[in-house]
């Protein structure tokens, strides 16, 4: 593995597949009733949110207290960065703090490279811009992979906004890494321009993707885009894209529904399908964990890489 | 500021130099003049000799596109620092974008930016001057007071906005007609490129950085050739950098019309997968620029043009930022690239080392047609008895990797740290007088 | 095979074969069902790779002599080990406890080679988050000594008196193609 986790193309197949599987074995503790475990004690672990998402930073807090790290939440809104302190500053100063590995959300693609320059210990991208969001992508394959088993040859549909979307440049590339077959919908407007040169399928076609889908992951679509003229109407998308019970019903039977979240229920998903059993979106968040805890391990469970600045 | 060497001497004979990269011979300088050219010329005893063997004389460069940045962020340039650049890039004019704070949109701005100049003494400063007021895009600027002023402009630009309008385009190119100026048109279509980040592409669509279309500057410069030529103007296009733009000024010159246009060195030489994976890591805004930079197949279009003269000439679009304007994510990290000191080296990378210029090429890309652009006299003259002194001495044998350090620029944002490049501006002469001597400043 | 015959060439010598392996597994067997009562309450978890294929071959002999299954699970000490730091970040061995679970058994740790004692450290830490075990007791197949902690085992296959420059390699069917422990000269030491 690599010293940071920014992109899911730094994992090899190896790396992916040893991802999931220290996962599928870190899954059982929280079965247990002492759900932690002492490796990485006296090891410090940032969460630095410039964004909010309460969701993803509980998930990695827990993942980082399960496996006895010291956590220090670092969250952008109030602190000095809102008074204008810069990216580098604030990693100068986890550096001084002695932080193992930084878990940073940002709002502008790529800034988790930028602070990996800055930094010593490791970098994990917990979703930047529009860029990517690999621990997202290890959670849904490992959703996939306990719900299917392995994933070579499985068909992945990724519904919504491609455009704006880290979950799908994520798991376009890692789902490609573990040998699955994705094919991305959208109406024209939500592709980037080039999408044809991704590791992945592309289709407008909701309906003729239906009846041959392991897999479909619906992406939140946030209503804004309306405004953009990337589509006409919320009631026009959730026609033409959103997954409602009739189209669930096109789906083979063992197929599963996915959403990273938070949703809008009646928008891009119905609640209907969103708490069906095909749903796996509970699952999500428990396995969100889990998949952390894997990442954080094993990162930070062995030698020290010895990165430079 | 006048005393320094060479003006205490009578005059300064250069031995060798390959004028154009042609023969070798001696050139006279007296009294701020080409006065004599030839074999074995002396000159008398209070003559000065800087021995040019091996070196290449051109005329001194001339450049339609640069950010001194004074007034309003001496923290990035000031007139002095931008021009000792420009001395040590080989230039002996520079025009002075109109985007500083405050806005050179009246006849005193501009005035005080060329009197700046003038004190500073490295090289001269042109002033452009602002199509609108304040670069606001809704009034004309006063472009009638500029171009009679001291300063005498005669090239407009809103350079870092557009002028979307059509109307006020096409106004602007009518209304400068009276004093033969010209309008240099940053073209950017304004609402195809909100957010816009880097060039749109595969790697925009891979990195989730919003794309800049290259249609956005396509849309605006055909429809300004066809504005131009409507009212019979002349028309410049300001940094041009997509294979489309090309095809479209190779049209509108098919056609007769007045159209000139200039490229950067870095669009003739860099690429936009540098964002995604470089010698300086991913996201590195070190090579983030507006227009941005583009594709492999524009980078060789831009190059064919420039040989075929379909683009007149380079212009360095220098655009210094202070380091912490950089050293941020790519979202917030300012637009632009330092450029005067490595221009002609990038040119005799990308163009002559590749067998599409040579270096009489050169000179009419990087002195003659700029002068001539701008309407600038006493520069972009063939080197010629009785011409102005303006001459750079050029090395084009040596090789060395780029190394900021020691710029007269104030700024350190250049996007070829670490490349290896060739060549070397040996001396400049200012009218006459040395503001380089071997490599340095004098 | 090619891994033991390139052991062979490099001066490596069997100190058991496939029928010592076998006399010592009985041998243990019988101990445990002695010391345990007829192996009443008694699980065996063995430390992956090699002692849960031995703690399998345990709970075999264990069966043909009493008749009595013996319930039989693996424990991972990975995520206990105090040397985590010594070596890049290692994959997990499997965790699985017996349905019944160990709060008030006598859990007998079977591993294959008996060293600093670290380990079981280890498997004492990790037992302790997984349950409350009435005893735990020790069988390894080769006990070479230089212990670093004050641990001794209750089951010993053969004491294997070693020099800390050498090294020893267990050997198993399931997992190797054949039974056999070999000491080797570490080169460079």
């Amino acid at each position: 593995m690599k010293r940071h986790l920014i992109s899911a193309a730094d994992l090899t197949r190896d790396d992916a597949l040893l991802i999931l599987d220290t996962a599928d074995e870190l899954a059982k503790i929280s079965e247990r009733s002492i759900k932690k475990l002492p490796t990485l004690r006296g090891r410090t672990v940032v969460n630095l949110f410039f964004e909010d998402s309460t969701r993803t930073r509980i998930s990695f807090e827990a993942a980082a207290k399960r496996l006895s790290a010291d956590v220090i939440n670092f969250s952008a809104k109030g602190s000095s960065v809102s008074k204008g302190e810069s990216l580098k500053d604030t990693a100068l100063t986890l550096e001084a703090m002695g932080a193992d590995a930084v878990v940073i959300r940002h709002g502008a693609s790529g800034a988790p490279y930028r602070l990996a320059g800055w930094v010593r210990g490791s970098v994990v991208n917990a979703g930047d811009g529009t860029h990517e969001h690999p621990t997202q992508a290890l959670l849904d394959a490992f959703t996939m992979r306990r719900r299917l088993g392995p994933l070579d040859g499985r068909k992945v549909t990724i519904v919504g906004d491609v455009l704006h979307s880290r979950v799908a440049r994520s798991n376009v590339l890692l789902l490609a890494t573990l040998g699955a077959e994705v094919t991305l919908v959208a109406p024209p407007t939500l592709f980037p321009v080039n999408v044809d040169s991704w590791p992945c399928e592309v289709s407008y076609d909701l309906d003729a993707m239906l009846p041959k889908s392991d897999v479909v992951m619906m992406l939140r679509v946030q209503r804004e885009r309306m405004n953009a003229a990337f589509f006409p109407t919320e009631r026009e998308y959730s026609r033409r894209y959103g997954l409602d019970r009739e189209r669930v019903a096109r789906m083979p039977d063992h197929a599963i529904v996915m959403h990273p979240g938070p949703m809008n229920r009646g928008m891009e998903i119905a609640a209907e399908v969103a708490d069906s059993p095909r749903s796996t979106i509970v699952e999500q968040v428990a396995n969100g964990v889990t998949a952390r805890m894997a990442v954080l391990y094993l990162l930070l469970g062995g030698a020290d890489l010895g990165g430079e600045i | 500021m006048n005393d320094r060497i060479g003006t205490t001497r009578d005059g300064i004979v250069i031995r060798g130099a390959r004028i154009l990269g042609g023969e070798p011979v001696d050139i006279l300088i007296r009294d701020g003049l080409l006065v004599e050219i030839g074999q074995g010329l002396s000159g008398g005893e209070t003559v000065e000799t800087v021995e040019a063997e091996g070196l290449i004389a051109l005329p001194g460069l001339v450049d339609l596109h640069t950010h001194l940045r004074e007034p309003g962020r001496e923290d990035a340039e000031t007139v002095t620092t931008g021009t000792r650049a420009a001395a040590l890039g080989g230039y002996t004019a520079v025009h002075a974008m109109a985007n500083t704070d405050p806005v050179a949109d009246t006849a005193g701005v501009v005035e005080q930016v060329w009197r700046l100049g003038q004190e500073a003494g490295y090289c001269d400063v042109q002033p452009v001057g602002a199509v609108t007021v304040g670069l606001g895009g809704e009034h004309l600027a006063e472009l009638g007071a500029m171009a009679d002023s001291a300063a005498q402009v005669r090239v407009f630009s809103d350079d870092g906005r557009c002028v979307s309008d059509a109307v006020l385009m096409r106004r602007a190119l009518e209304y400068v007609k009276a004093f033969d100026g010209v309008v240099a048109q940053h073209a950017q279509e304004p609402r195809l490129t909100e957010g816009a980040q880097m060039n749109e592409g595969a790697v925009s669509g891979r990195l989730g950085l919003t794309g800049w279309p290259a249609v956005a500057e396509e849309a605006i410069i055909s429809r300004d050739c066809l504005l131009a030529a409507h009212v019979g103007s002349r028309l410049h296009i300001c940094h041009v950098s997509t294979a489309g733009s090309v095809e479209l000024i190779r049209w509108a010159k098919s056609k007769g019309w007045d159209v000139t246009a200039e490229v950067t060195p870095h669009h003739l030489l860099l690429t936009d997968d540098l964002v995604e994976d470089s010698p300086v890591g991913s996201y590195n805004p070190i090579y983030k620029v507006n227009p941005p930079l583009r594709t492999r197949a524009d980078v060789e279009a831009l190059r064919a043009a420039l040989a075929d003269g379909t683009i007149d000439c380079v212009a360095t679009d220098h655009a210094p930022h202070p380091v912490e304007d950089k050293e941020t994510e790519w979202a917030a990290a300012a637009m632009g690239m330092i450029g005067l000191e490595t221009a002609l080296a990038v040119v005799q990378e990308a163009m002559v080392e590749t067998g599409l210029l040579d270096w009489a090429g050169v000179a009419e890309r990087m002195s003659c047609a700029p002068a001539r652009i701008g309407r600038l006299r006493g520069h972009g003259q063939p080197i010629e008895v009785g011409a102005p002194a303006n001459l750079t001495l050029y090395d084009p044998a040596v090789r060395a990797a780029v190394d900021p350090a020691g710029y007269a620029s104030k700024s350190r944002n250049t996007p070829y740290q670490g490349l290896t490049l060739p060549g070397r501006v040996v001396a400049t002469f200012l009218r006459g007088r040395p503001t380089v001597l071997d490599g340095k400043l004098t | 095979m090619t891994d033991a015959i390139s052991h062979a060439l490099s001066g490596a010598r069997a100190v058991l074969e496939q029928p010592d392996i076998n006399r010592a597994l009985v041998r243990i067997s019988h101990e445990i069902l002695e010391r345990t009562k007829g192996g009443e309450n008694v699980v065996l978890l063995g430390i992956p790779t090699r002692g849960v294929h031995l703690a399998r071959r345990l709970a075999a002999h264990i069966k043909q002599f009493e008749g009595r299954s013996v319930p039989v699970g693996s424990l991972d000490v990975t995520m206990y080990r105090d040397d985590l730091r010594l070596r890049p970040a290692r994959a997990l061995g499997r965790t699985e406890l017996p349905a019944d679970g160990i709060d008030g058994r006598t859990v007998v740790l079977v591993d294959d080679v008996l060293y600093s004692g670290r380990t079981v450290r280890a498997a004492l830490d990790a037992l302790n988050d997984l349950g409350r075990p009435q005893a735990v007791q020790l069988a390894t197949l080769v006990d070479r000594g230089h212990r670093e902690l004050p641990i001794r085992p209750d089951y010993v296959g053969k004491n294997l008196p070693t020099s800390k420059s050498e090294s020893v390699k267990v050997y198993l069917e399931e997992n190797d193609g054949r039974d056999a422990v070999l000491l080797l000269k570490e080169e460079g030491r």
